[in-house]
């Protein structure tokens, strides 16, 4: 599988941003990039497929991305993080389309001064994208049904 | 009568049976966008669950749809 360093294409210009790729997150060039003389620390969350829903066992997981928007407002959560705790940096990659028990389904980057801010934007990060970004997200069961799954908070709305 | 483009994604997608098509609707806000094509293909997902953008820009429920729109109807979010 072909690793593809998403954030990366633009690291000249900026650091802070978010990317969907269809293609196996490339965590080890996220690390680098995030790396900062100023930095004395990294929180990374990465958000794995699990073979296990509700009870029901699952084989593989499908996500449907609307990329416009998906981009558009995870830049904007980034950017809302770096507003609450400033000189951090952060990078964020989503997964699309089809991925297996154990692959990486999205990576969630913040080097900070601090370990506390990096905790803090870390989470304030993750727990947005999972609420805000227009990404769906469809389990197959290993009998062969499928579903939808819905997000705890907003069904709680 | 508003010319209006409905996209649908994910669980409304399936419902609806296609990704988009093109309407002639009596709406004045997203919401009525949202519940005249809920009606028509039988789905039953509470608004309040659901998000909306108008034109690739996100919205609310009370925003105003104008002629020759495009209202992009999101079933409940699940990323991460």
């Amino acid at each position: 599988m072909t690793a593809i360093p998403c954030c990366c294409f633009r690291r000249s210009l900026v650091v802070d941003m978010f990317a969907v790729s269809d293609k196996h997150i490339a965590v080890d060039a996220l690390r680098e990039q995030l790396m900062d003389p100023g930095a004395g620390g990294l929180c990374v969350f990465e958000g794995w497929v699990r073979n296990e829903n509700e009870g029901r066992t699952v084989e593989r997981l499908e996500y449907e991305v609307y990329e416009p928007l998906a981009v558009s407002e995870g830049e904007k959560v980034i950017a809302e993080a770096k507003e609450q705790f400033p000189h951090l940096q952060a990078c964020c990659v989503h997964r699309s389309g089809l991925l297996e028990i154990g692959d990486c389904a999205v990576w969630v980057g913040v080097a900070a001064p601090h370990r506390d801010e990096a905790f803090k934007a870390c989470r304030y990060i993750i727990d947005q994208i999972k609420v805000r970004l227009p990404i769906w997200k469809k389990e197959h069961y290993i009998d062969g049904d499928s579903g939808w799954v819905n997000c705890e908070r907003c069904a709680n709305v | 009568m508003k010319t209006i483009k409905v996209r649908y994604f994910a669980m409304f997608r399936e419902h609806a049976g296609l990704g988009e098509e093109t309407l002639q609707l009596d709406v004045t806000t997203a919401l009525d966008v949202f519940e005249q094509t809920h009606a028509r293909h039988g789905s039953t997902e509470p608004s309040g669950h659901c998000k909306v953008a108008i034109n690739d820009e996100m919205a609310e429920w009370s925003s105003s749809v104008n002629d020759g729109d495009t209202v992009l109807l999101f079933p409940p979010v699940a990323g991460g």
